[in-house]
């Protein structure tokens, strides 16, 4: 895989789910499937877990692109977790776009444990993605902006 | 109108005297005939000061929450919009049901006093509905204006006139309804593209002064502590100093009360910089209507919300976003 | 604040190679909190985790942070260590620097600044982590089998073979189950009461199994290693200790023409009766539906006759609450009524049967003794045509989406059967895929087609309608492409299983989940098959999915299996990682319990001090911590942010999101 342009690279936050995406995302280093180094990612128990306000979080603090991974759908370790990702992504990133924060730079996806190379792919898509639309203005906290500059 | 005012008086006169209630929730009689507010009245003589008009807008569902863990009974006065809140309050358990009377009353549409101000016509003293219009006295004289232009914004789509919930009525004229196309102001704006939208809400949403009027008139921010007041919910913010601040605020408090807001439109109501946080809520309201299929909080007291709720052939977020056709 | 060592593995040249893990402990040293930190060769090595363990006491770390592969791999590793060394294991962290860094990034430079990325969001979390406590509960060393049938039958007495206690629930008045109603079983042709009836007794002489029969659960409560039911035991009119099972009464008793179950209404019983000759338990029992004593008032002759005076017509059903360690939920399947499918007339013509009818039909002890005779006017049967997929695959909405799965194999059984019995009668089978996959399956299937030359006809049925006394069949030939009408004797329709529909009180009761086809959730459809969502509740047989003789037992087996691992425990380690409440701040508002699926959250009514000498009774949340998973669905539900995940906080999530970000 190609790394996305070096001028340009996004900031992302990925959380993924601890029993499929995360397991996904080992099997991708195991196989050695690179995707760009700046996409960090976070462990969660399941992608239900993940509160909008995390989401918020990421945004306000700098981060280009939030993605979220989950078991697919029916296959959630906690039999239903991911369906509550679902619905609740749904909304929050319609309502998101709905405030004019571009759709492109947040998604979910389904990652299982065995889909390393989907995991690499689904990473290089969304880092692609994100630097098309440059970088993320419009929820960053201008405070924080400068704490980190500062710092 | 006064004869409803009157009907009202004397029921609740009734309640009290009988001692079957301890107290009974509705508007009292404020500086002007335009502006009177919820009160709860304990005894005859405070009755003297009750009031029922054009302008008794506010929502009195939220006031039992406290109400009903006082000792006695309590009656209130629910229009038919105010009683998906009451029942989406006994759903949350919020409100204990058998503690409370529910007296569903006749409801005109209530009246935007900026409007008819807009109209020239100050010092209002009296409002009449009549079958064609609504007749308002002031200090200066009497108008006469249709009544979609002088109607609160969440009156002009009107959910109907049928009481979800009510123990007894007090209904003795028609009721008209107003129903404009209430997801007609989302629709515009998703018609819109990205930057368009964060224009406008950076406009809007820039005047907020987190005055928190619109969270403390909510029946669904019915939360014993709101996250906003908790240190230790990381996002915690009296301030107002970033735009961040109020796209935070308004986004986590539309989330929080998505599936669960009645679409009573109080907090727009309530707004004193005009935010048209209806906007916000009508947004979740359709995605979800479009996505999960019908759904009205309120309308029974008991059932899952559609977030608390799924199919498994659900909508993936991607596909979400081509459903409703909205442009980039 | 935290005391945290860092401690960067190179996993040999793994990560050491792209991230320069002596700048990464070097650069980290100088975060806020970190008091030591350390890179090692292998820290997952004995001398790596001696490492650990000096640094915990020597520098009094109350945390640790360890920078190397993923977590999946050594998390439990370096937690045991911890422990070892004094420390909560619940205050040690992992920054995967190689699954998630050095192994897919090959600028050394990048992977490096990535590294001091992770780890430091690793003492981000760290930093907020609280010492947890692993809880335990105890173990009730008795479990449950709800349903008689083979499932739970097989369930029990491989539980009462390792040593514990089991009870059998079961709602009928004798267990058995479907596999007792059938004549042979595929794919050896074994008798199916020959290899049943042992089993049956077997259970009735086993000490530590009881056989509630003619029972039903009418509550549970508790939770994993915990449940407290509450058993209907209806009443039978007979007492079951003094009966005998010498089966004067049925033949002494006037009301004679109730529907006989047993064999699928094709012949009648009487008010008093043993279901079938081998019943378990043989007591007999009385339909208070038909039993003319209890109807009107009159009669008693059973009573009067009874040599042991076991009859009481007065019996009331009684209720016995047990508690139980594990519940196994076996409660099995029926047939699916065909008469929404007029297209192929079995309302309407007697000679149109199920496979289930058929089966008694052929049965030794069924209505016709074994011989194959027609019910319509009790003749030999000439020409047989089966319909395959009746209310199976179907999605027009009068049957099920699902395969039945058994269907294909038992019509080759019957056709089998009859063709060996009566060599003159003309089979015809029609079929839309004929799906025979299992041990000996397939040869099974050709021997049919084969070597009783049973004619397989690939097509669906459009009609059965009756012409002169014959049933004419109306359907398709894909192969050969032409309608073909087949003048049949008797018509056996393969109706679709569904579940017993009891078994949604059942689930509710267990707050088990269940899908849209009243089929029993599985844990993981993958790797965890036999068990529910709902912790120390599994799941046997047909009520999980349709299943064949085979499979279901060895589903039953593993679920005693499983039962078996619960119950040797004398008490459960509770996961700690799970949500609590903040009481103070909730509101009671059920969102939470909606969405779990565990059914870990319960409300409860708790004063709370409002200050000034006043108090309040708010309705909390409560998590039952043997219960709850863990998986957090319930902290984005709640929007006052009472509920939290120990573990995975909500501060903790963000304290990482911020450290990611910095940068």
């Amino acid at each position: 895989m190609q790394d996305v342009t070096k001028e340009y690279s996004p900031n992302i936050v990925a959380f993924c789910c601890n029993w499929c995406s995360y397991a996904g995302a080992d099997l991708a280093g195991s196989s050695r499937l690179s995707y760009p180094a700046n996409v960090k990612i976070i462990r969660v128990p399941c992608s239900c877990r993940v509160n909008p306000m995390f989401v918020l979080k990421a945004f306000q603090r700098g981060a280009d692109g939030v993605i979220l991974c989950g078991c697919h759908p029916g296959d959630c370790h906690y039999v239903t977790g991911n369906y509550y990702t679902r619905r609740r992504m749904a909304l929050l990133f319609s309502f998101l776009d709905y405030l004019g924060i571009e759709r492109e730079r947040t998604r979910v996806e389904w990652v299982s444990a065995a889909e390393g190379a989907r995991f690499s792919a689904v990473m290089n898509d969304f880092v692609r993605t994100v630097a098309s639309l440059g970088e993320n203005k419009r929820l960053t906290d201008l405070r924080c902006k400068e704490e980190t500059e500062n710092a | 109108m006064r004869d409803v005012e009157l009907k009202m008086k004397e029921r609740a006169a009734a309640l009290l005297k009988s001692g079957e209630v301890a107290r009974v929730i509705g508007w009292k009689k404020g500086e002007f005939y335009f502006d009177p507010s919820p009160a709860s009245f304990e005894t005859e003589e405070e009755l003297s000061e009750f009031v029922y008009n054009g302008f008794c807008g506010a929502n009195l569902s939220k006031y039992l929450i406290a109400a009903s863990k006082k000792p006695g009974k309590t009656a209130v006065f629910l229009k038919p919009c105010d009683t998906y809140s009451f029942n989406q309050l006994v759903k949350e358990h919020r409100v204990a049901r058998e503690n409370i009377l529910v007296i569903g009353v006749e409801c005109q549409g209530k009246l935007d006093i900026e409007k008819i101000r807009r109209k020239g016509v100050t010092g209002v003293t009296e409002v009449e509905e009549e079958k064609d219009g609504v007749e308002v006295t002031s200090l200066y004289g009497t108008d006469k204006f249709p009544r979609e232009e002088i109607l609160l914004e969440k009156c002009l789509c009107c959910k109907g006139k049928k009481f979800m919930v009510a123990d007894e009525t007090i209904v003795l004229h028609e009721m008209p309804e107003t129903k404009n196309d209430r997801f007609a102001g989302v629709e515009k704006l998703e018609k819109m593209t990205a930057e368009e939208r964060f224009a406008f809400w950076q406009k809007e949403l820039s005047k907020c002064i987190r005055c928190n009027a619109c969270r403390n008139v909510c029946p669904a921010c019915s939360c014993v502590k709101c996250v906003f007041d908790n240190p230790a919910s990381g996002i915690a913010a009296k301030a107002n100093d970033t735009s961040f601040e109020e796209q935070m605020f308004h986004i986590i408090r539309a989330f929080h009360v998505a599936g669960r807001c009645t679409d009573c439109g109080e907090c727009s109501r309530v707004c004193p910089q005009h935010i048209p946080l209806h906007l916000l809520n009508r947004k979740f309201i359709k995605d979800m209507d479009t996505l999960y299929g019908e759904f009205q909080a309120g309308e029974t007291a008991d059932g899952k919300t559609p977030l608390t709720e799924y199919t498994e052939g659900d909508a993936e977020p991607k596909d979400a976003f081509k459903a409703e056709g909205q442009n980039a | 604040m935290q005391r945290i060592g860092v401690f960067i593995c190179w996993c040999g040249s793994n990560i050491a190679a792209t991230v320069d893990v002596e700048r990464v402990a070097e650069v980290i040293r100088r975060e806020p909190g970190v008091v030591f930190s350390a890179n090692y060769q292998y820290m997952c090595s004995e001398n790596g985790q001696q490492l650990v363990k000096n640094a915990i006491r020597e520098y009094n770390l109350t945390a640790v942070v360890i920078g190397s592969c993923s977590p999946r791999m050594h998390e439990a590793t370096f937690r045991k260590a911890a422990e070892e060394a004094g420390l909560n294991p619940y205050m040690v962290e992992i920054a995967n620097i190689r699954e998630h860094c050095s192994w897919i990034h090959k600028d050394r430079e990048e992977a490096t600044e990535k590294a001091l990325v992770l780890v430091r969001t690793a003492i981000a979390k760290v930093n907020l982590d609280a010492p947890l406590q692993v809880g335990e509960s105890p173990v009730t060393k008795r479990a449950l089998v709800i349903g008689g049938g083979i499932a739970g039958i097989q369930a029990a007495l491989d539980i009462a073979e390792a040593g514990f206690e089991v009870d059998i629930v079961e709602k009928n008045p004798t267990i058995g189950g479907r596999m007792a109603q059938l004549d042979k079983t595929f794919p050896t042709l074994d008798c199916s009461a020959c290899i049943l009836t042992p089993k049956m007794v077997d259970c009735a002489q086993n000490e530590k199994i009881d056989i509630l029969s003619y029972s039903e659960v009418e509550e549970v409560k508790g939770f994993v290693g915990n449940f407290t039911v509450k058993i209907r035991k209806k009443a039978r009119y007979v007492d079951e200790t003094k009966c005998t099972g010498c089966k004067v009464c049925m033949e002494k008793c006037p009301s004679r023409k109730g529907l006989n179950e047993f064999n699928m209404g094709l012949n009648n019983r009487t008010a008093i009766y043993i279901p079938f000759a081998q019943a378990i338990p043989n007591v007999a029992v009385i339909d208070p539906e038909q039993c003319i004593k209890l109807k009107t008032g009159k009669c008693g002759i059973c009573q009067k006759f009874c040599g042991v005076g076991a009859i009481d017509y007065t019996m009331k059903d009684e209720f016995v609450e047990r508690k139980y360690g594990a519940i196994v939920v076996a409660t099995g399947f029926r047939p699916m009524k065909p008469d929404k499918f007029n297209e192929y007339g079995y309302a309407d013509n007697k000679d149109v049967i199920t496979s289930l009818e058929l089966e008694r039909l052929m049965n030794a002890a069924g209505p016709t003794d074994g011989v194959l005779l027609r019910p319509s006017d009790g003749k030999h049967p000439k020409v047989i045509t089966f319909i395959q997929c009746v209310g199976s695959r179907d999605t027009s909405g009068c049957g099920k989406p699902y395969c039945s799965k058994i269907c294909c194999m038992y019509t080759a059984k019957h056709a089998m059967l009859i063709r060996e019995k009566y060599p003159d009668t003309e089979v015809h089978v029609f079929y839309i895929d004929v799906r025979t996959p299992g041990k000996n399956y397939d040869e099974f299937y050709r021997r049919a087609v084969e070597q009783y030359g049973v004619d397989y006809i690939k097509g669906m049925v459009g009609k059965v309608y009756n012409e002169n006394g014959k049933l004419m069949v109306q359907g398709s030939n894909l192969i050969d492409n032409e309608q073909v009408v087949i003048p049949s004797d008797l018509v056996v329709l393969a109706t679709a299983i569904e579940p017993e529909p009891s078994v949604r009180k059942v689930a509710t009761l267990l707050t088990a989940s269940i899908d849209t086809n009243n089929f029993l959730t599985e844990s993981h459809a993958k790797l965890r098959p036999v068990e529910s969502p709902t912790a120390g509740v599994y799941l046997a047989g047909v009520c999980q999915g349709p299943k064949d003789i085979p499979e279901t037992v060895s589903q039953a087996s593993a679920c005693a299996a499983k039962v078996i691992g619960l119950l040797v425990k004398d008490k459960l380690k509770t996961n700690p990682c799970i949500a609590h409440p903040d009481e103070s701040m909730c509101n009671g508002c059920s969102q939470c319990a909606n969405v779990c699926a565990y059914g870990a959250i319960t409300y409860v009514d708790k004063e709370f001090r409002l200050g000034g000498g006043k108090t309040e009774v708010r309705r909390v949340a409560s998590v039952n911590p043997a219960v709850c998973q863990g998986c957090g669905a319930c902290t984005v539900t709640c929007p006052s942010g009472a509920m939290d995940l120990s573990g995975f906080s909500s501060g903790q999530i963000m304290s990482e999101v911020e450290a990611i970000c910095k940068m």
